[in-house]
């Protein structure tokens, strides 16, 4: 760390800086920049728009195909990500602070279903859910969500569970706090960050999937976004979809890149805190 | 834990140790209830239709003829197994892991030291890595072919003076180049912070130490970060080598409609169940690549096995 070196070395980590950046936001800058162009240009191999528009847009939003799907995407992933929380934190707080027989076995259970291949089950779930009647329904989404988010959750939420004083808990009870109190005034403030965090991540995955979204739904009923853009139909027969699939790429990037700008570093918090601690 | 210990002092020396017994009940009796939600979620949706899908595999199933459903043994196997494109599916996925994962693991690295120990900006660094981290695969593998496919003309073929469609199926190599690209892209920042976690475990003094003794950078990295961050290198490269060989996303994007030389074995299980709708082969296909990741998960729990138990802080 000698003082001569502080130039080199403020250049060397901005180049380094600047090629992450490049790295991680070309492909969303030449996506975005795609949705833009007006649908006669829509092909001329230009990176930047020669004829800017938002035609791409107002199309998309013209087409039941792309709302309902939209809808869909955010009462399923939301619907998933509480239930997924809430169940996570039940079997956490047990995980974290209670001493039972079959600890390690549930842990295990939840470090193999992470592992567990998603398209290995697709088949039987699509017979099951035929069967059961929710074949292209929002439960025959969120149940196999959830489930595939319980590891994440219950690794993150049991680390930081473990961090919490809950001395403070017996504390205020001592002090004269009913249990009730002593649970929402002290600890659930302190839980909140990693619950809340944990439910980032889960509606992360959920918002995300594609294998379980194509097979298990067929119609506007239950298709979520990225099932409904890979079936987006051309506005004619000759004509490829590209600026609708573009369009609606950058819409349901919206959410996550306002997550990440305002939650990076619990974001990054929980994925370091499961995978170090869990 | 300790407060637990605290609270259950007095109530222990006061009484005989039955009680002792009867608050452990209780408090086992409490944490098998909070838990028994999750598990039987995980066991009923994971554990049962695995279940399901072997029973299933060895039917003749077709659901195009759902009477016809008889005994078939271990035939579907043997019809998976015995053919080319199986094995040439299983080939283009290990190929796809393999090379993704390793230049993941380079990448992410020299990502994961930058979100670390870059002297500004660490804060922009990690929110610009997790963009590509929280996007929808299928947004990700729709920009990448977007680009690199001249049919929608996209700018890649035009700026390098292609004659022909790169993400044409008759130039797999560009096939596998771009959906390699669009994986590597996706999951590096992942891949940086599981080995970031590690990374913040390296104590400070021990590259001071050997600063002092007169260490170069390239030596520190190789004989102080590297050994103590191997557990969270055997979590990543587990976690990432699982998560590559399901791969289904980006190829389905990518391809576009048929491409048999960039075909996974996903996409393989995915049209037998789903157009081809034949539960029996289908289901023979699914079973396969469970077996094939559970060998996969072993190898790596049993090779690195205490590794990944003191990266998870147990014994």
């Amino acid at each position: 760390m000698s003082e001569t070196a502080r130039g080199p070395r403020i250049l060397g980590w901005g180049s380094a800086n600047f090629a992450v950046l490049v790295f991680a936001l070309f492909p969303v800058f030449w996506i975005t920049m795609l949705s833009f162009k007006s649908p006669n240009t829509i092909s001329d191999g230009r990176l930047i728009p020669k004829d800017w528009s938002t035609e791409n847009y107002s199309q998309i939003f013209k087409q039941s195909v792309f709302t309902d799907a939209l809808r869909n995407s955010i009462g399923i992933a939301l619907i998933a990500t509480v239930i997924a929380v809430v169940l996570a934190a039940m079997a956490a707080y047990a995980i974290a602070r209670l001493d039972f027989p079959g600890k390690t076995l549930i842990l295990s259970m939840a470090l193999a279903i992470a592992m567990f291949p998603p398209i290995s089950i697709v088949g039987p779930l699509y017979n099951m859910w035929r069967n059961l009647g929710l074949f292209d329904t929002w439960p025959g989404l969120i149940i196999p969500y959830m489930t595939f988010t319980l590891p994440l959750a219950i690794y993150t939420l049991s680390a930081f569970f473990r961090e919490i004083p809950w001395e403070l808990e017996q504390a205020a009870q001592i002090d004269g706090a009913t249990p009730w109190q002593a649970f929402s005034k002290v600890i659930a403030p302190l839980a909140a960050p990693g619950v809340f965090t944990t439910a980032i991540l889960v509606f992360i995955f959920a918002w995300n999937d594609f294998v379980f979204a194509v097979s298990l739904t067929s119609t506007n009923a239950a298709q979520t976004v990225p099932a409904a853009i890979s079936q987006f139909p051309g506005a004619s027969q000759f004509q490829q979809p590209t600026g609708s699939i573009a369009a609606a790429a950058v819409i349901v990037t919206v959410p996550i890149i306002i997550m990440v700008l305002f939650f990076q570093r619990r974001i990054v918090a929980g994925l370091t805190a499961g995978a170090v601690k869990g | 834990m300790s407060a637990t210990s605290v609270a259950e002092a007095p109530a222990r020396s006061g009484r005989a140790p039955k009680s002792e017994t009867d608050r452990s009940k209780a408090e086992r009796k409490l944490a098998w209830m909070l838990c028994a939600p999750a598990v039987i979620v995980m066991v009923a949706v994971t554990a049962y239709p695995i279940v399901y899908a072997f029973y299933l595999s060895l039917l003749r199933a077709d659901l195009r003829f759902p009477d016809d459903r008889t005994w078939n043994g271990l035939n579907n196997y043997g019809t998976v197994l015995s053919s080319s494109l199986w094995w040439s599916d299983v080939w283009h996925t290990v190929i796809i892991t393999v090379i993704s994962v390793a230049i993941e693991l380079v990448l992410g690295m020299l990502l994961a030291i930058t979100m670390h120990r870059a002297l500004f900006g660490r804060g922009l660094v990690r929110t610009a890595a997790l963009i590509p981290y929280g996007i929808v695969t299928v947004v990700a593998a729709f920009a990448w072919r977007f680009a690199w496919s001249s049919a929608v003309g996209g700018f890649v073929p035009k700026a390098l003076g292609f004659s022909y469609d790169p993400l044409d199926p008759t130039h797999p190599f560009w096939n596998y180049f771009v959906v390699i690209a669009t994986e590597v892209w996706k999951t590096t920042p992942f891949m940086a912070l599981l080995l970031l976690a590690g990374l913040t475990l390296v104590p400070e003094e021990l590259h001071e130490a050997a600063r002092v003794d007169g260490a170069s950078a390239w030596q520190r990295f190789w004989r102080i970060t590297v050994p103590l961050m191997k557990p969270a290198i055997l979590v990543a490269l587990l976690f990432r080598t699982l998560d590559a060989f399901r791969i289904f996303d980006s190829v389905f994007i990518i391809s576009n409609g048929p491409n048999p030389k960039l075909e996974t074995v996903s996409i393989l299980g995915y049209n037998q169940l789903l157009n081809r709708l034949n539960l029996g082969l289908g289901s023979a296909v699914s079973v396969l690549i469970f077996l094939m990741v559970a060998v996969i998960a072993f190898l790596f729990v049993k090779g690195f096995g205490t590794s990944l138990a003191q990266q998870r802080g147990e014994k």
